[in-house]
């Protein structure tokens, strides 16, 4: 399908025209392993980012990492181009541990309101000029900052649930104007979890959306920097996007843990990492499709039910392959924990099958939803998200290739064995709700050619070569100072890691950069102006998990 | 014939209704209606029972369960819900979108501290008699989580729970069997004891002395804070 968007070639930037770019701005050059970095001074912040965005292209803030040092706080810029995300650049910004005010960026880049937010939360760095300075994670009771150095995690806090002082509130009615407040969530079942969002309605009609996360907080990043980088740290990532996609977050793991310690992983390991994470793709988008059809129909009987069934038959495989259904924890650093089941042939057939019927299960749900005139009618024209407005809330995977925006990390920033597989990237351009269901069930597709090829491969391997581990050291100790942020394309978008190494064998700073978190924070730009139950199905067409919005 | 008197064969007979039904639909025709049950009770089509044990045999077979995803292990509990699994089977597999229409809660998930509260609140508007299984070990202990500076360590901190279902998450078969064991426990009239917090006792204090509120503080054991009061004998 043409989309009008087509990807234009990128110009290159070469550092020389990057330090040109920044000028004087620039104190110091602080360079992480993929990308230059530059650190300026609080108050150029805007000024440096919109020079980079509007000179040199760089219009995706991937990230925003804040953490305190023993002498200073530090927000970290990752900028990357949607048009080649190969080229990053870091703009680092310290602040004085008396006064942690820098300021904000998010006149230049949309998304960096949350994340501001989210820094100001858990480091506790202020943001000056922020339209919405307000915790985002925890509750506005919460004392102090739990990343931050002097944090005592035994001080008891106090959370209260101010509802429960008069739980039956005689009117919900505005004073002044003539709109409804109405709290959706954080318990009801088309959050898909336990998101709150609260709502204000004139009529029938979304006025203003505040999506009100942190109910499922469970502080991944400080799990993730109390374990060691061997072994400790890879259950986490499968509880991150809990949707069955436990292999793409264990991917975005070992990639950036292996580019850190430079691990070399053997090709046969990549090509069953391949495969694995494009079975856990086709179990998260089946139930993405499931849930989906669950919030418009409330069809609880046919739609949702075939997503099971054939969730389960992924759910079989995978099992077979790691062992468990849904955290899999199957990947390790330098490969994967042990080769196909045996016997090898029964389990590549049973994969062929399931592949083989795959077709027809797909027109099966072609003809239940998107052929479906009801569905069509719902979903069409609802929920728009132009292509501009994604970029800048920094959208991210079938959300934003359901705005036409030809962005996949598998194909543009390669890893894994993606390269030397013959697959599409799936875009479609109209930007509604429609689209993104659309990419979805394309993108099922895809991954099963992906998987086909993969079983060829793994057939014909040769026997004395099927290593499935490389020696990787026990303890594993990155150089002190050592900066990285890696991302892998996951079943919702940009799964990015940035880990800072001290020396030990676990990191100083893990952060990690979420998709879904980007896809929600558009949710009032799709939402506002329509019909309530059209905001129910745009939340549910950005296919959001919890555990990875909180984490 | 006058349907105010019962025909005088059912008086006497005791013989298993198979022959009235055989003389208006003919011999052998479907023994769909001929239950075992039926035919043990013969041509009287009443039990005789306790109150109580029926309403447990009830309140047993018929869960409805609240429909309450909080984290991976709601994707696990869709699943027994759904296909394959189809926890329906046991007479435990609706699930209700209101608290006010459900009779059992599955906690599937680590509780943090901003949903904590939320979670209380959904779990006082659920009618009484009411039952809640912790699935996973986030409900147990926090689990992997544990550590966290924002992590409830287990549900039990916040709701009384009946049945905990150990794995992260656990599969559906552990479900069920929870489930089934819930069911089992609920069928026998037990229940877990309800604990009163030292703050809720406090609270009880405030309240006006009464015949009930005296009966109701004399059940609570000050040791351990466990209200030995039984709905089953209340007055």
């Amino acid at each position: 399908m043409s989309t009008g968007l087509e990807r234009q070639p990128a110009v290159e930037v070469t550092e020389d025209e990057l330090e040109a770019i920044v000028g004087d701005r620039a104190l110091a050059r602080d360079d992480h392993l993929n990308a230059p970095g530059f650190v300026i001074r609080p108050d150029d912040v805007q000024d440096v980012l919109k020079d980079l965005r509007d000179e040199a292209g760089f219009d995706h803030l991937a990230n925003l990492t804040a953490q305190e040092y023993p002498d200073r706080y530090e927000s970290i810029y990752h900028l990357r181009k949607y048009a080649d995300p190969t080229q990053e650049v870091s703009v680092v910004v310290p602040t004085t541990t008396d006064e942690p005010v820098s300021q904000t960026a998010e006149p230049v880049f949309r998304t960096a309101d949350w994340h501001e937010r989210e820094a100001f939360d858990l480091v506790g760095i202020d943001y000056e000029g922020h339209p919405d300075p307000r915790r985002i994670l925890l509750p506005e009771t919460w004392q102090g900052h739990p990343l931050s150095r002097d944090y005592d995690q035994e001080k008891p806090q106090l959370v209260t649930l101010t509802e429960h002082a008069n739980p039956i509130q005689p009117d919900h009615h505005d004073d002044e104007s003539d709109t409804m407040f109405l709290n959706i969530g954080p318990h009801h079942p088309a959050t898909h979890g336990v998101l709150h969002i609260e709502t204000v309605l004139d009529g029938e009609t979304v006025v203003d959306v505040d999506p009100d996360i942190g109910y499922l907080h469970r502080c991944e990043e400080q799990m993730c920097q109390q374990g060691t980088y061997r072994h400790q740290i890879m259950p986490y990532p499968d509880r991150w996007d809990y949707v069955s996609a436990g292999l793409l977050n264990e991917w975005a793991y070992a990639r950036v843990a292996e580019d850190l310690a430079d691990i070399d992983v053997p090709e046969y390991a990549q090509v069953i990492r391949t495969m694995g994470a494009e079975l856990s793709r086709i179990a998260s988008h089946m139930l993405a499709l499931a849930t989906f059809a669950l919030d418009v129909y409330g069809d609880f009987t046919a739609i949702f039910q075939y997503g099971m069934r054939d969730r389960e038959v992924v759910q079989d495989i995978l099992e077979d392959l790691t062992g468990q259904r849904l955290m899999f924890n199957y990947f390790r650093l330098g490969g994967v924990a042990w080769d196909l089941p045996e016997p090898r042939e029964e389990f590549i057939e049973k994969t062929r099958d399931f592949l083989d019927g795959l077709p027809a299960k797909v027109d099966e749900y072609n003809d239940l939803l998107t052929a479906n005139e009801i569905f069509q009618i719902r979903t069409h024209d609802t929920g728009i998200l132009e292509p501009e407005v994604a970029k800048q809330y920094g959208c991210t995977g079938p959300v934003a290739r359901g705005s036409g925006i030809d962005y996949d990390l598998r194909r543009d920033d390669p890893y894994g064995y993606y390269d030397n597989l013959e697959w599409d990237v799936v875009t479609e351009d109209g930007c509604d709700n429609y689209s993104r269901v659309l990419v979805r069930m394309q993108e099922v597709e895809e991954s099963a050619k992906i998987i086909e090829q993969c079983l060829d491969l793994l057939e014909d391997w040769p026997e004395d070569e099927r290593t499935v581990q490389s020696n990787v050291p026990r303890t594993l100790k990155p150089d002190a100072d050592t900066e990285i942020y890696r991302a892998v394309e996951g079943a919702k978008g940009e799964l990015g890691i940035y880990i800072r190494a001290d020396g030990t064998d676990k990191p100083g700073r893990f952060k990690i950069r979420s998709p879904c978190f980007h896809n929600l924070s558009a949710l009032p730009e799709m939402a506002e102006g329509e019909y309530i139950p059209d905001m129910i199905a745009s939340l549910g067409s950005l296919d959001i998990v919890l555990g990875e919005v909180d984490r | 014939m006058s349907s105010e008197q019962p025909r005088q064969q059912i008086y006497d007979s005791t013989a298993p209704s198979t022959d009235t039904r055989d003389s208006r639909i003919g011999e052998g025709a479907d023994d769909r209606f001929n239950s075992k049950l039926r035919e043990a009770f013969g041509s009287t089509p009443f039990i005789l029972t306790k109150f109580d044990k029926f309403m447990n045999w009830v309140r047993g077979n018929s869960m409805f369960m609240l429909q309450f995803g909080i984290a991976c292990c709601s994707i696990e509990m869709m699943h027994t819900y759904a296909i394959k699994h189809d926890l329906d089977r046991f007479g435990a597999g609706v699930p209700r979108a209101s608290p006010r229409q459900a009779d059992v809660m599955i906690v599937p998930g680590t509780i943090v501290s901003k949903f904590g509260p939320r979670m209380k609140r959904v779990y006082d508007q659920m009618p009484e008699p009411k039952f809640v299984v912790g699935m996973g070990s986030c409900t147990i202990s926090g689990g992997p989580f544990q550590e966290g500076y924002n992590v409830v360590k287990g549900a039990e901190e916040i709701i009384p729970i009946d049945i905990h279902v150990p794995g992260c998450p656990p599969r559906p078969e552990a479900l069920v069997y929870g489930i089934a064991k819930l069911q089992e426990r609920i069928r026998n009239g037990e229940s877990t004891p309800v604990v009163v917090k030292p703050y809720e006792l406090e609270e009880f204090g405030d309240l006006p002395k009464d015949e009930l509120v005296q009966k109701l503080a004399d059940d609570i054991d000050e040791d351990d804070l466990v209200m030995r009061y039984n709905w089953a004998d209340s007055p």
